[in-house]
């Protein structure tokens, strides 16, 4: 065999070539002051779109802002109640309409720049600019013409609600009461300050893409500032020595790993590249349930999966239908034998032990109510009842969850129902011009509050998508703002929840956990409802 | 040969516009848009946003404006030697993303081309390496058990699909042996498990195409003769035979480069490679229109430059052929 070498050869060779590197330790490693360095290793789903709190909405976002920004207020580690951030305090007016936050002093941006009362006015005007276009700056909107200025309305910023009255205190003014509104503060980075002066040395304040945000610009007032951001491998960011509180700061720098495919985030973790996953795929819980529960986290997750009525369209147009479907779904063994997560079912809409609310009313009557009430609308068994078209973005799970119900409906009411699938921006269109019937969906809450589930529900709100309309819950949900207890309020919420379970807009399947991996040695991580865990709390042990 | 090479470049032009035009108003047709998001935008903002981008223009417009930026407008090689920008070189501009408001299509593509090329040229390396001795060994040992073994590997590299044997080395390689990182594009170590999962399924073809183009020629009567001549084995395939069996192998070339280049989409997001293939597919799904274009376009013109190669590379293998 006079050439049967080569092959031989060249397998070796890349083997060799494997074998003669070294392997590349992620792991933290070398010294820092005489101890080693400590360096938390974050899956963190998609690219970031951005860094600009103004101009982004998604989690991973979220996730690294958090690092590199604080507000007026932060979040308690525990249960992200909101405690003093760059605000050491905070006064309210009787009328609960006047904010008056007063700010540490000597506070400072990473560049050494004193942070002040103006860069927080600045910056909500910016976001409320309209040509800016933000697509979160809803979440000022409780301040006095914070809506009309946004919308174009009002072109005075004088007379939105924000003042500096000096250079340590911020007055905001609403224009309704907002109960919840140091909850949006603490968990929500559009009220976090920006450095307006850096911002303006880049560009105009109004357009997105000065690129203010790349690594070595970027200027911040958390406990991280960013030091490197490589699109698609990583984004790092290291201790801030100018933060308040940096003392404190128990990490050296956080990783944050964009890994979209979450079998390869497992992976990762595996091999000792990540401390913490984003996610896991939901085949492998049984097996880390099983071989390493120290690693695996199931926590509750604040939003709610739930199949939108489109109720103008026959027959869901008729409540009796709409009830009966969500009273024939076996939400128990959904969760159990389809969903897998460690997801709780759900039977009404708000999501229960929200900031010290659990909804009392309850879909309840199960399959033979569902049957009594499909026959009063005329369709006994289900005969001559027109097709219904279930709508879902191309997923399996989803696709697994709607051929389940599917099945439960034809079971329990005789209802035959088809399955429609379409790529994701298809889908929200379909649904936005509620060209649908039934479709898929769910709603992740942006603070801790039971309004952030109820609010959506009212007449003509962006996301209600349902066509659905009752006068009395709107007047509720004013009226629940007005209350002056918590008590009151959440009285209220109640009355809200039973008219949702009673009238079905949408009908609810299960409540979300998240379920993800997070290595022993990462502490000072608490199981909490958003998901979001305060970064300079959080501790790694290295030995 | 330099009349053949311009009238082919010439082609090109038309080519390509009809490519531009297609991609650029059918994407436009797609339900949903750049902006469209699970979170609804109130109308307001998202005419703001259009006013923002110039989507309130008319599409007539809109296209007009898009191929004027298109149009080179400057030559300034020397600077693609600071970074693949081509704005900087030649002054097309392929604008802002909508995705990433913060980069251009432009800085994008700097960015990610460099990696799909690195990552196409060791998968490709890989893949002449492997299967071209793969296939020249089965053709000479021909019906013996190392052509059986050779055409038993190439096969099995053609049916074992990329998102199988990517988690499979990881598996054996990255967490059981423990040799390489599990994924990620950061040491150098980390271009091996990608370029052999890329590299494997060409590896195969090439392997096939190899032993059946050589088979054919050592058929041929003037192997017989330089036989009859008295050639050593070893000259009679490398020097006579190998040049005309390896035609096979070109034509294949052309296209497998172009698979490699844009077909790398699952082997990066296995292996979480921030190559320009992802962008090409994801930017499709987030209507991010302009990306979109970026990417198609460059693609295009890839895919006619490989193909014009291929055509010149086999009139100088094989003397039947003429440019004309």
């Amino acid at each position: 065999m006079p050439r049967s070498w080569l092959p031989t050869v060249t397998l070796s060779a890349v083997l060799g070539f494997a074998c003669g590197c070294a392997r590349q330790d992620g792991a933290a490693s070398g010294p820092a002051g005489g101890r080693q360095e400590k360096v938390l290793r974050v899956g963190n789903g998609a690219e970031p779109q951005d860094l600009d709190p103004g101009a982004v909405t998604g989690v991973p976002e979220l996730n690294i802002l958090d690092s590199l920004f604080e507000g007026l207020v932060a979040a308690d580690p525990h249960d992200l109640h909101p405690i003093p951030g760059l605000a050491e305090s905070w006064d309210v007016s009787p009328d609960l309409l006047v904010y008056t936050f007063h700010l540490r002093a000597n506070l400072h941006w990473s560049n050494g720049d004193p942070i002040t009362a103006e860069d927080f006015v600045e910056t909500y005007k910016r976001t409320l600019t309209p040509i800016f276009s933000s697509q979160i700056s809803y979440l000022l909107w409780s301040v006095v013409g914070a809506e009309d200025y946004n919308r174009g309305a009002l072109s005075d910023f004088s007379k939105v609600g924000f003042r500096a009255t000096d250079d340590r205190t911020l007055r905001v003014t609403l224009r309704r009461r907002t109960p919840y509104l140091l909850k949006i503060l603490a968990t929500d980075y559009v009220w976090d300050p920006l450095p307006i002066r850096v911002l303006a040395r880049y560009g105009p304040l109004d357009r997105k893409d000065t690129g203010w945000t790349k690594a070595g610009r970027l200027v911040s007032s958390g406990p991280f500032l960013l030091k490197e951001w490589a699109p698609d491998q990583k984004v790092v960011v290291v201790r801030n020595p100018l933060y308040w509180d940096a003392a404190h700061v128990k990490l050296d720098a956080i990783e944050f790993y964009p890994v979209v495919e979450t079998a390869t985030e497992e992976r990762m973790f595996r091999t000792g590249q990540l401390d913490v996953t984003q996610q896991l795929p939901v085949s492998k819980i049984e097996v880390y349930r099983q071989e390493h529960p120290d690693e695996l986290r199931v926590d509750p997750y604040l939003g709610v999966y739930f199949y939108r009525c489109n109720v103008t369209r026959p027959p869901l147009n008729d409540v009796r239908v709409r009830r009966a479907l969500a009273l024939a779904i076996d939400r128990e063994k959904l969760v159990q034998d389809v969903v897998k997560g460690g997801e709780e079912p759900a039977y009404a809409v708000s999501y229960p032990n929200d900031a010290g609310y659990t909804p009392a009313a309850r879909l309840s009557g199960g399959v033979a109510e569902a049957q009594r009430l499909l026959a009063e609308a005329g369709y006994p068994g289900g005969k001559g009842l027109p097709t219904i078209e279930l709508h879902y973005n191309t997923f399996k799970e989803h696709q697994d969850i709607a051929e389940a119900i599917q099945a439960m409906w034809l079971k329990n009411l005789g209802v035959r129902i088809t399955l429609r699938n379409e790529d994701w921006k298809v889908y929200l269109d379909s649904q936005h011009t509620h060209n649908y019937q039934l479709s898929r969906s769910g709603w992740i809450a942006d603070y801790l509050d039971p309004h952030v589930f109820l609010e959506i529900w009212e007449t003509g709100n962006g996301n209600n998508d349902t066509l659905w309309s009752n006068p009395e819950y709107d007047r509720l949900l004013h009226s629940a703002l007005d209350a002056d207890t918590e008590e009151g309020r959440y009285a209220i919420y109640q009355k809200l929840d039973a008219i949702l379970v009673q009238e079905c807009p949408v009908l609810p399947v299960y409540y979300y956990t998240s379920f993800y991996l997070k290595s022993p040695r990462v502490r000072g991580w608490w199981p909490t409802l958003l998901n979001i865990h305060p970064w300079k709390f959080v501790d790694l042990d290295n030995n | 040969m330099l009349r053949f090479l311009g009238y082919r470049l010439l082609q090109a032009f038309p080519v390509m516009l009809i490519i531009i035009t297609g991609t650029f108003f059918m994407q436009r047709y797609v339900p949903g848009g750049p902006f469209t998001a699970e979170k609804a935008v109130t109308p307001e903002v998202l005419r703001n946003l259009n006013a923002y981008y110039h989507l309130d223009d008319p599409l007539w417009k809109q296209y007009r404006d898009y191929l004027w930026d298109l149009c080179p407008k400057a030559f300034h090689p020397e600077a693609l030697a600071r970074g693949l920008d081509l704005k900087q070189a030649f002054g097309i501009d392929f604008r802002p993303s909508f995705k990433y408001p913060n980069r251009t299509v432009n800085e994008i593509i700097a960015d990610k081309l460099p990696v799909s090329l690195e990552l196409g040229f060791y998968s490709l390396l890989f893949a002449l390496v492997v299967g071209l001795p793969l296939g020249v060994l089965a053709a000479v040992r021909r019906n013996t058990w190392i052509d059986y073994l050779c055409s038993s590997v190439a096969m099995t590299g053609i049916c074992v699909p990329t998102f199988v044997l990517g988690p499979l080395l990881v598996l054996l390689f990255a967490i059981h042996i423990g040799w390489f990182n599990a994924s990620g594009w950061y040491a150098p170590i980390d271009r091996v498990l990608p370029s052999l999962t890329l590299g494997s399924v060409y590896a195969a073809y090439i392997a096939r195409l190899a032993r059946g183009g050589l088979l054919e020629v050592l058929s041929q009567d003037f192997i017989r003769t330089a036989r009859a001549k008295g050639a050593s084995e070893a000259r009679v395939i490398f020097r006579h035979a190998l040049r005309g069996g390896l035609l096979p192998v070109v034509s294949f070339l052309g296209p497998a480069i172009a698979g490699i280049l844009t077909g790398s989409f699952v082997i990066e997001t296995i292996f979480q490679i921030p190559g320009l293939g992802r962008e090409f597919v994801n930017s499709a799904f987030n209507r991010d229109y302009t990306l979109v274009l970026g990417t198609v376009i460059l693609y295009a013109a890839m895919i006619v430059g490989m193909n014009l190669v291929v055509d010149v590379v086999q009139v100088w293998l094989n003397p039947k052929l003429k440019f004309e």
